[in-house]
Formats: C-alpha cells, structure tokens, sequence
C-alpha cells in the first residue's frame, strides 16, 4: 500500500501532464478546425446556389474559397427588404440584432444569377441547418441545403440527399397573387393534377414529423424575408 | 522481449479471431450498431479506436509499477478520455465530413468497454510493448468486425459499397428496392448475430 501523499503526488502528475496534452492539441488544431467549419457554410451556400463538385475539381478548400471569393456578395437587408449598408454578415448577432437578415448573391459577371438565405429550425429530434436559395425572379427555388442536422440516419438523415434536394429545384414559394405560400413537403408523392402542385414536394417515407418540421421552419424562415422577395421582384434587392 | 516470438504473436493473434472483443467477448456492441451504415465511417471508427486502445494500453503498461492501486481506474479512465479527446480533435481537424457523420461516436469511445478492459485486465500486468500488441489486436478485431457489418449495411441497405454505386440502375428500374431495415439498428443487430454465429462454428466455441 502507497502513502496517500505518494497517491496525490501521483495523481496531480498525471494531471498536470495530460492537461498539457489536451492544451496543446486544441491550440494546435484550433485554426483548422474553425477554417473547416467555415468552409462547409460557404461549400452548402455554393451547392444551394447551384455550384457542384466535379471529378477536377472536388469540394477542397481551396476551391470552395476561390469559388465563393468570385462569385458571392454577402449583404445584409432589414424585415422591409432594405439593404443595410455598411454591414455584412458575418457582423450579424442575433441579440443585438433580431431583425436584420444575411443574404448571399451569386453574381457571375455582373449578371445575378441567384439568392441563398440561412434556414434553420426543429426537426423531429435535432435543429436542422441549411441555406435556401432562390432564383432572380424572386419566386422560384433555385437550390436547397442542409449542413447540420441529428435526425435519423435512413429517415429524418435522408433530407441531406441529393434526391429530396432536387425536388426543391424549380418549385415556386410565391403564388399567382404574390402571397409567401412556401414549399410544403406532402407525404408520399406530389399530386400533379393538384393546384397546389407547384409549391409542394415529394416526402420521405418514415420521415413525416421530420418533414412537419422542415415545413413550419421554412415558411417562418421565408416570413422573414418576404420584404426582400418583393424588393427583388421589383428588380431591387442589391 | 522479442516482439516476434510465438507468444507476442499469439497476443496480437488471439483478439482477431479466437478472443474476438466483439464477437466473443461481446464488448463495443454499442459504437458497432451505430456507425456501421456506410464502409467509410467504419474505417474512420476503427483507426480512431485501434490508434487510442494501442496508445492507452502502451501508457498505463509503461506506467503500472507506479500507478497506486488505490487511484488506479481514474488514472485509466483519464488517460484514455485525454486520448479520445485528441483524436476527436484531429478528426475534427483533418477529416471534418467523416467527423460530422460519426458525430457523439468518438467521444463515446472513452465508454467503449473494450479500452478500459484492456487497460484493466492486461496493461496493469504487462509490459509496454505486449500491451502495445494487445491493444493493436484488440483495435483490429473490433474495426474487422465494424467492416465487415458495415459492408453488408451499406450493400444491401443503400447499394453501394465504399461510397461506389454496385447496383446497377436497372435493376432498380425493374423493382429493386434497397432494405430500409439495414440502414436502421435492427438491421446491424442482425448482421452482427449471424457473424457471432458463424465465428462460433469456426472456432467451436460453445457458451456454458
């Protein structure tokens, strides 16, 4: 049996050590973690505003920062869909400033080619992440992501696929009499005889309160933004 | 000691196969249910458990003759969370899309039965470099297993292996559907039975 002094000699030693150890490999690795995480937020802004990855050019950093550095404007309007000059997003707090809203412009010689917005919001078990992307004409969705996200791998987890992104792709989030309608996502299969066909979404078998979720979040998320729709409807909005 | 010798091989051998963590000793269960739906998490899983049971098992063997009795599963239990920890990190650092998807699963590795029982029940009675053996061994026959489950899952569940499309499209155009089932839970309980089941026959083990 060992002294209790020789115990706490010991057990502060090895204390002492590992901290060290621990210390040293978050400040090591801290830069590249942040840029990691930086760089998926602007790889899913690129991928809802129609930038994909190909076999030459695979999603590095590299690529996502000349893409991103060329191509997007950041600005930030207010709940009228007035610009706020002088800010940009990355400025935004959410404390000190709840009704002010970041918005990213794909521009590509001079010519705009398409918004993206942050969404977020409850889905079945986790707050799910991502950017919502729209056309010029301000109605129509250009791009869907979702970046973050703790639902059911299978299920809820199938809304970061391809397929279920793509049948966002062309639908329309504004009706004939420019009302915010939203996209819904319907279970099952869209109706296409139905007139509500154009707003609506094919579901994702198993995956019904998960999708309940996308659907009250976007609308509330969009909600916000329903100035800045009309303002870019008007040919505004920069 | 020489690390070649028959016994050191058969350290290092035992654990893959006749002393399979898994699949004998049913330890690890948990992390083996969760991230075996595609190959490439798997893989991620079981580099990232093999690098921190070797490491673990190497330090508290290299430390044994100073570990005071009384202290000495904190002292494990610390030693193996710092590890966990750093290897969080670096995943995080190096390998950010695979880290996403194993999300909680590498900080759960601090309560993988497997570490700590190693730690336990070998390195406290071994010198550094059979430890070190031991817990490569132990390392590979969990990820073997994980691979193995995880090849089946990602095959039949979402038709790809490795990220690689295998089912050609027309076989889903004439009403072939992937198995919801294997990429849920119950799907890798049964996979993970059938392996037990097999290596049992193999090694003609037979519970009492």
């Amino acid at each position: 049996m060992r002294s209790n002094s020789y115990t706490l000699i010991f057990t502060a030693a090895v204390t002492i050590v590992l901290g060290l150890l621990l210390s040293l490999s978050s400040t090591a690795l801290k830069q590249r973690q942040d840029l990691n995480i930086e760089n998926d937020i602007k790889k899913n802004i690129l991928q809802s505003l129609g930038f994909s990855a190909s076999k030459e050019k695979p999603w590095n950093t590299e690529t996502v920062q000349t893409l991103f550095a060329e191509n997007i404007i950041g600005i930030v309007v207010d709940e009228k869909g007035k610009t706020v000059k002088g800010k940009q997003p990355q400025d935004l707090n959410p404390d000190t400033d709840p009704n002010l809203y970041p918005v990213f412009i794909k521009k590509i010689n001079g010519q705009v080619e398409g918004y993206a917005i942050p969404i977020s919001g409850k889905g079945l078990w986790s707050t799910i992440y991502g950017y919502f992307a729209f056309e010029p004409d301000g109605k129509t969705v250009k791009g869907l992501t979702f970046y973050k996200h703790g639902e059911t791998p299978g299920l809820g987890g199938e809304l970061e696929k391809q397929w279920f992104r793509d049948n966002f792709i062309g639908k329309r989030f504004i009706d004939e009499k420019n009302k915010l309608v939203s996209i819904q996502i319907v279970k099952g299969k869209v109706d296409n005889n139905s007139e509500n066909a154009f707003h609506q979404v094919d579901g994702i078998s198993g995956a019904t309160m998960t999708a309940k979720g996308i659907n009250i979040f976007l609308l509330k998320n969009l909600q916000n933004y329903e100035g800045y729709f009309s303002e870019v409807r008007a040919g505004g909005g920069i | 000691m020489n690390l070649l010798s028959k016994k050191s091989q058969q350290v290092f051998k035992d654990p893959l196969m006749n002393n399979n963590p898994i699949t004998l000793q049913v330890l690890g269960i948990c992390s083996a249910l969760a991230v075996t739906v595609k190959m490439e998490t798997a893989v991620v899983m079981a580099l990232a458990v093999t690098a921190v049971i070797s490491l673990s098992n190497l330090m508290i063997a290299a430390l044994r003759n100073f570990i005071p009795g009384k202290v000495r599963i904190i002292i494990q239990l610390s030693v193996i969370a710092s590890l966990v920890i750093v290897a969080d990190q670096i995943l995080k650092a190096y390998l950010y899309d695979v880290s996403k998807q194993l999300s909680v699963f590498v900080g759960l590795i601090i309560t993988n039965c497997i570490v700590m029982g190693r730690a336990e029940a070998f390195a406290m009675q071994n010198p550094p470099g059979k430890a070190l053996l031991d817990g490569l061994g132990n390392g590979l026959g969990y990820g073997m297993i994980l691979i193995v489950v995880a090849f089946f899952r990602e095959l039949l569940g979402s038709g790809s292996i490795a990220g690689f499309k295998v089912i050609p499209e027309s076989f889903y155009a004439s009403g072939y559907e992937n198995m919801g089932l294997m990429v849920l839970a119950p799907g890798a309980f049964i996979i993970l039975g059938l392996i037990v089941w097999i290596q049992r026959i193999i090694t003609g083990i037979e519970e009492e």
